[in-house]
């Protein structure tokens, strides 16, 4: 008989399958290992030793969410060693750079780092900040880099690399240098950064915002709506930003399919037509030369009559043209359309463009 | 063939090439042709031969007879006394620190005699440009032995009765690594050499390197029959172009030879090495970022578990061994583990190499019997602290190392016991300090080599040893307050208990262990505003003592900067505003006047 896999975390046991980290088994049964540098979905590193726990026997205090559960393995997830380990290294990246200026930061409220210096009751006052070592990066339209207000998790490294492939960024020179960094270190729109947005909604704290985050709403702050991206077929599932009846900011679902959080740069950045006042929120039939207001039924009834008394004379007289912004199964509909009712092969889509 | 009846073996490593080694090579062998003399003897380039501090360095043979600081101006009397009248050059003899006796012969200089050869049974001994020089010593008989006619589980098994622990500084069982490395499944398997030495003050493997380049490819030969490894590669940091270039021509050789790549010695077996040249990261010695270094990818430490051995480069079962490791391979394999394991402690079996270095008279290589006392190792083979100072601390295992104080100075060479004084036995660096030598500043210089060299990926190495070396620094420039003290050990503590690799867990090494042993100067500069030592120049005042001084007026003389008044039959007068703190008066003051 295969003997029990058991692990002893905070004095009692559970049960664990092969390769389960310590995280993995502590999360299933309800003990709140903090993490920060955690990414869901791509390889462990390591590198912010927040999760760090007490394993028996061993030298050091281990990452839990980077070692494996063995049998008879004894953890503690918060004793007196743990927390002094977790406060100083908290206590280190609040003072890495500049983390004293909550009250006008974009993140407030939704940062990690503050969340846990609330739980550890850390101020960040040992040691005097070390300012701002790179200036802040704002030449693009999408995202501004704040490296004073990074904390080098490496979060933003894995979803390029690891969720996104795209690999734009990387860490870049080393010790109190060390900098989040493109290649040649070129400012994003020269990289080959395609401005999904990834990186910006896994950062933790305030180092990647949306370009005009100090001038909006923060997220804490707004309602959260759900919904499925226009742009497209995929149907990635997304969580609009609203304050004020306005979309101020979009985020991808983590919890949902097809996405799992991830968005590309339309779907992300593309929304802001939806406060437009140059948007048309009527239909126009142009009449001598000049487009006047007119209702969907009128609209709609034109449009009909005009290509049937069309495709009587010359079926081929009228084309179908489709986008890339309806479904499949609107496509579908719309090519049956055309070769049904209006007796045509002239299909095409904005796709072939 | 023609009779060579004096061989000339002449240093060519990094050390004595710098002294003008090349040079004095180029004078010789053109006076040999002068005086019709190259037929009958020989001027062979070996690879380093330790003793660096007086270099260039030749050794007569079959006399033995061992040269010293060597100059072009030397020859003509050299070749004329020696070479052809037989009469040996006293004056370039090595001579004893303490008698002044002048001692001709290598065999009875301390600095040798007191060593044993095992990893450099080679050194100075051959070309190591030339292949058959190398099996004529028995070279490439062990991997003949291991490839032909033992199996991988013979091969690991003489490994672990040899006891050899690893070199790097871990200590970690040679053997053991091997078996497991074999016991992991998988079909591809690597062989890598850890040649990435970084340490201020280490240059052991660059002189095995330079001097026995065939005993590391044997060596990894023997490691690759043992784990089933068919590609393998020597990590090798660039600056070294000399072990390089060595390394080179010894692949070509062997190649050549049959003694590496397809088929070896018609055993069925294929091997085959490559070098890849380390950009200059010190963190690329850690394994797991040398392993990544090495696929193509910043030199970023990774956490273990998994271990190389399950999954290493490319996430293939690798083992990673040091160059002093593999050096010793081929010898245990031919002579047998419990050769090996005949001379050493306990724990620490055969031998171990230090570069010793700083302030000691013999600086240079040597190789000693584990279980030898510190003490012999820095006063008979090292020959002392120079300039009649007193020894104060030996720096065991570079900026991952600790300080041995005078103390503990009987502690015997063993990963174990080194490792109670609070030091580790590390690769083999031994950096002596004498007592003009403050602790505090020398924490304080490994913390910035260590901040420096932080691949930053870790919180508590990015930044805690930033504000270590911030607090430090703040120490050394006389604004130390007390709760630095505590702030210094927290933090010291929490790096090293929660750091994610082992540069990280254990830069803390060098502040811990000179708290524990010198927290006296730590005091003295926080509460006295002083430098024991007089190295902290925010700290230092001179003044003359007027009862102590003599009025000779050396100190007025020796001031480069016009800062002391001195008439004759006057106490001299220090300007401490004119003061530039050189320490030239304080050194040439005969009475002690000056402080």
């Amino acid at each position: 008989m295969e003997k029990e896999r058991n692990i002893t975390i905070d004095g009692r046991e559970f049960r664990f399958s092969e390769g389960e980290t310590i995280l993995t088994v502590a999360k299933r049964n309800h003990i709140d290992i903090p993490t920060l540098c955690h990414l869901k979905g791509t390889t462990p590193t390591g590198a912010c030793r927040i999760c760090v726990v007490e394993v028996e026997g061993a030298r050091t205090l281990m990452t839990s969410c980077t070692v494996p559960a063995t049998v008879g393995m004894v953890v503690r997830s918060e004793s007196p060693e743990v927390i002094r380990s977790r406060r100083m290294t908290i206590e280190l990246m609040l003072t890495s750079g500049r983390h004293d200026d909550c009250l006008v930061c974009p993140s407030s409220g939704n940062c990690r780092l503050q969340e846990l210096a609330f739980r550890y009751k850390v101020k960040g006052t040992t040691f005097e900040d070390t300012g701002v070592k790179y200036p802040m990066e704002s030449v693009n339209p999408f995202i501004l880099r704040d490296f004073s207000k990074c904390i080098l998790c490496g979060r933003c490294v894995q979803a390029c690399n690891e969720v996104q492939v795209n690999e734009a960024i990387d860490m870049g020179y080393r010790g109190s240098a060390t900098k989040i960094i493109t290649k040649g270190d070129v400012a994003l729109k020269d990289s080959d950064c395609v401005f999904c947005g990834e990186c910006v909604q896994v950062c933790p704290v305030a180092a990647l915002v949306p370009k005009d985050a100090r001038i909006t709403p923060r997220l804490s702050e707004m309602k959260e709506v759900k919904t499925t991206c226009s742009y497209c077929g995929v149907g990635c599932q997304m969580n609009l930003h609203v304050k004020n009846n306005r979309v101020w900011q979009v985020t991808g679902c983590e919890e949902s399919a097809p996405n799992y959080g991830s968005l590309c740069v339309k779907g992300r950045y593309g929304f802001d037509f939806i406060a437009s006042d140059k948007r048309l929120t009527t239909p126009l039939i142009k009449e001598n030369g000049t487009f006047r207001e007119a209702s969907w039924d009128e609209a709609l009834t034109l449009t009909a009559k005009r290509l049937k008394e069309i495709s009587d004379v010359q079926s081929d007289a009228t084309g179908l043209l489709t986008s890339a912004r309806i479904t499949n199964e609107e496509n579908y509909i719309a090519q049956k359309f055309a070769r049904t009712v209006l007796k045509t092969n002239n299909v095409d889509h904005c796709a072939r463009l | 063939m023609s009779k060579v009846r004096m061989q000339l073996m002449l240093c060519g490593g990094t050390g004595c090439h710098a002294t003008g080694s090349k040079l004095f090579q180029k004078a010789l062998d053109e006076e040999l042709v002068n005086r019709g003399l190259s037929e009958e003897i020989k001027v062979i380039e070996t690879g380093c031969n330790g003793f660096c501090a007086v270099g260039p360095v030749m050794l007569v043979q079959p006399e033995g007879i061992f040269y010293q600081k060597l100059s072009v101006d030397d020859i003509p009397e050299l070749v004329e006394e020696h070479f052809l009248k037989g009469r040996p050059v006293p004056r370039l003899f090595f001579q004893e620190q303490k008698s002044k006796e002048k001692i001709p012969h290598i065999d009875d200089i301390p600095f040798f005699s007191n060593q044993v050869y095992r990893a450099m049974r080679n050194k100075g001994a051959i070309d190591p440009e030339v292949i058959d020089e190398y099996i004529a010593r028995d070279g490439y008989f062990g991997s003949a032995k291991a490839l032909n006619e033992m199996s991988s589980e013979n091969i690991i098994d003489e490994m672990l009765t040899s006891g050899l622990r690893g070199r790097g500084g871990a200590g970690f069982p040679t053997g053991l690594k091997w078996k497991f490395a074999n016991s992991s499944p998988g079909e591809e398997k690597y062989v890598l050499c850890n040649a990435d030495e970084g340490d201020p003050g280490a240059f052991m493997d660059r002189s095995i390197l330079e001097s026995d380049p065939h005993v590391v490819l044997e060596g990894m030969t023997i490691a690759a029959k043992a784990i089933g490894a068919t590609k393998g590669y020597i990590y090798c940091r660039t600056e070294y172009q000399l072990a390089i270039r060595r390394l080179n021509i010894a692949i070509a050789q062997a190649k050549e030879y049959g003694l590496l790549g397809e088929n070896i010695l018609g055993s069925g077996f294929n091997f085959d090495v490559e070098i890849y040249q380390g950009a200059g990261a010190f963190v690329c010695g850690e394994e797991t970022a040398l392993m990544r270094s090495i696929e193509g990818k910043r030199g970023m430490p990774r956490p273990r578990p998994p271990f190389p051995a399950l999954k290493g480069l490319w996430d293939k079962p690798t083992i990673l061994n040091n160059v002093e490791s593999f050096a010793n391979v081929p010898q245990i394999i031919l002579q047998g583990g419990e050769w090996y394991a005949s001379i050493g402690t306990e724990k620490s079996k055969g031998t171990k190499v230090f570069a010793l270095s700083g302030d000691i008279n013999n600086i240079g290589l040597v190789e000693v019997p584990m279980g030898l006392p510190l003490r012999t190792l820095i006063y008979d083979i090292g020959g002392g602290i120079p300039k009649k100072r007193k020894f104060k601390a030996v720096q065991l295992g570079g900026p991952s190392g600790g300080c041995v104080p005078e103390q503990h100075l009987d502690t015997v060479i063993d990963y174990e016991e080194i490792a109670k004084v609070g030091a580790i036995m590390g690769s083999g660096g031994a950096i002596v300090m004498d007592n003009r030598t403050c602790m505090v500043d020398m924490a304080r210089f490994f913390m910035d080599f260590i901040q420096d060299e932080s691949c930053g990926k870790c919180t508590p190495c990015r930044e805690g040893t930033r504000r270590i070396l911030e607090i430090l620094e703040r120490i050394c420039e006389g604004k130390g307050v007390e709760s630095d003290l505590k702030s210094l050990e927290e933090l010291c503590e929490v790096t090293s208990s929660s750091a994610l690799c082992g540069l990280g867990q254990t830069a803390a090494n060098p502040v811990l262990s000179t708290m524990r042993f010198f927290m006296d100067e730590y005091k003295a500069h926080i509460f006295d505003k002083t430098c024991p030592a007089k190295t902290c120049q925010a700290l230092l005042k001179f003044t003359v003592d007027p009862e102590k001084c003599k009025k000779c007026g050396l100190c007025f003389k020796a001031c480069p900067a016009d800062a002391i008044t001195w008439k004759k039959k006057e106490v001299a007068v220090i300007d401490t505003d004119k003061c530039v703190k050189c320490m030239s008066c304080y050194d040439a003051c005969a009475f002690d006047a000056i402080d």
